[in-house]
């Protein structure tokens, strides 16, 4: 986010061109959610999976907008207390928020809309994570995991880099969610999957990569709103963020499919989209930060990071993560953060410059906010998961795995041709 | 009478259908089948990862002809269903003690 700190100088007077985009950019970034991450991860699973997987975004999306409004906005955005650990929740159940107040972070914008944008953040995090456990999950445990999750995981980590909280005040760069949302959610899919065990049936074989193809355009699509509304003004800084975004995202799609080339000789076009998304990825910390030149840099690196971790490290460490969460949100977000450390650009952001502007100890702060998200993420999902496993058990029965997940679990199927 | 077994491409059956109508040969039944022959099917790839789709989506076909009829039909399959590339299929031909039409009860050569 575009965020001053606590000393914001801006008036607080609102402003109508900036509600009017940020209001747009809060109903694009639902559309990277459902349909956009539902009908990505629905085509690359087993056919008689689809509608579980399409069904863990669209509960994830509904949990976390209630517990968003009732007390995660509070306690991720209120004013920082405990040495920059939480924010103070006052307006809990959303009581005292003023239809006229400004947003305390972005004074040209009421706070209304700066709790549904933060929230539409936070939804998404956690349904990306689906992809990691799907064909295997009970449902009512994932349902538990995301009320326990957004509540313990996202709201602390985006407190402590949006929030005004001790990673802020150390000065990380995160535009629009690097560390927050995609190396947070990529290290807790980790977690979960390692929890989960291996699928009884790992091969990989989409039974509709059409629907995936849609989807990730639906995200390219929502991720205008995603790092561009992360501006919270409607200006040359959104547009800077956009243009960067859209150009990073076709760089790691033309990377991905030179990979391909090289490895097999054929361009897939699984390979395509993966490396757009890998490109939208790695440059949403860095939007609002770095040059056109950058992105195009960030974007061609991005899917041989991503590539790397998919082909080399999941078949050796043997973790099943189905679709490759960690693989491409979790290792390109790593490569967005500290990139941006790289190559912030003062003269795009007067709150970045990186090492190639001459402030290495830019890249040190982003290591520092890179490893405390992995290990907070990690540990803290591992933990999440163990306690539901314990209690309710995490995976589904043997005959409901084999027998598929839609009509054992929700009597329904995709299909019925 | 001889029953003849045809494991098809599936995108060739409309040229078997064809050929087979050209000499006189009508009656059949298709079924969508699954299988695969001596080369364990074949390979896809999946984000730099290949995996084996070890069962593939054939048809079958399944034809009762009169004995002098069996070389003819056989030859009609062959030449429209060949391309000359793996997975062509392959063809079962055996004898068939009797037939019935249940219509009318007629048995033998006449009911086929």
């Amino acid at each position: 986010m575009n965020l001053h700190g606590e000393e914001n100088n801006m008036d607080p007077v609102l402003n109508s061109g900036d509600t009017a985009w940020m209001l747009i950019s809060t109903a694009l970034i639902m559309l990277m959610t459902v349909p956009g991450v539902a009908l990505f991860y629905g085509g690359l699973t087993k056919k008689q999976n689809v509608l579980n997987t399409m069904f863990l975004s669209l509960i994830a999306f509904a949990i976390t907008s209630i517990v968003w409004v009732l007390y995660g906005y509070q306690f991720a955005f209120g004013q920082d207390i405990l040495m920059g650990l939480i924010g103070n929740p006052t307006n809990l159940l959303f009581n005292g928020i003023g239809v006229d107040s400004l947003a305390r972070l972005a004074p040209t914008i009421p706070t209304t809309v700066f709790i549904a944008f933060q929230m539409t953040f936070a939804a998404i995090t956690i349904a990306l994570i689906s992809g990691a456990i799907v064909e295997r999950m009970k449902f009512s445990s994932w349902m538990v995991f995301v009320l326990l999750w957004v509540s313990l995981v996202y709201v602390p980590i985006a407190h402590w880099v949006w929030g005004g909280g001790f990673l802020a005040q150390l000065g990380a760069l995160d535009f629009a969610g690097g560390t927050v949302v995609h190396i947070n959610s990529g290290m807790a899919a980790l977690a979960l999957a390692i929890l989960l065990g291996r699928r009884k049936n790992s091969s990989l074989l989409p039974h509709h990569l059409g629907y995936s193809v849609i989807g990730a355009a639906f995200l390219w699509f929502g991720w205008f709103g995603f790092n561009a509304g992360s501006a919270l003004t409607a200006g040359g800084l959104a547009g800077s963020a956009f243009i960067v975004t859209n150009t990073a995202a076709a760089a790691g799609m033309i990377s991905w499919l030179i990979i391909d080339y090289l490895k097999t000789g054929k361009p897939t076009l699984l390979g395509a989209i993966s490396g757009g998304i890998a490109g939208l990825v790695a440059i949403t910390p860095a939007a609002g930060f770095v040059t056109v030149q950058a992105a195009v840099i960030i974007g061609l690196v991005t899917s041989a990071v991503s590539y790397f971790a998919i082909s080399y490290l999941k078949p050796r460490f043997g973790y099943d993560d189905a679709l490759d969460v960690f693989g491409i949100h979790g290792m390109s977000g790593m490569w967005g953060a500290i990139a941006t450390g790289l190559f912030a650009a003062p003269f795009i952001n007067s709150l970045g410059t990186g090492v190639f502007y001459g402030n290495p100890g830019q890249l040190v702060t982003q290591i520092i906010a890179i490893v405390v998200v992995m290990a907070y993420s990690f540990l803290v999902t591992l933990i999440l998961g163990k306690i539901i496993d314990r209690t309710l058990g995490l995976r589904v029965k043997h005959k409901e795995e084999i027998e598929g997940l839609d009509t054992n679990l929700h009597d329904e199927s995709g299909y019925r041709i | 009478m001889k029953e003849i077994v045809a494991i098809i491409r599936p995108n060739k059956l409309g040229d078997v259908k064809q050929a087979l109508e050209a000499i006189g040969c009508h009656g059949m039944t298709v079924i969508e089948v699954k299988g695969r022959g001596r080369q364990l099917g074949i390979t896809e790839s999946y984000r730099g990862s290949d995996y084996r789709i070890d069962m593939l989506p054939k048809t079958r076909l399944e034809i009762i002809v009169k004995d002098e009829d069996a070389e003819k039909v056989i030859d009609a399959i062959v030449m429209s269903a060949q391309t000359g590339d793996i997975g062509d299929g392959k063809i079962f031909i055996s004898s068939v003690e009797d037939v019935v039409r249940i219509r009318t009860g007629e048995k033998g050569d006449k009911a086929v």
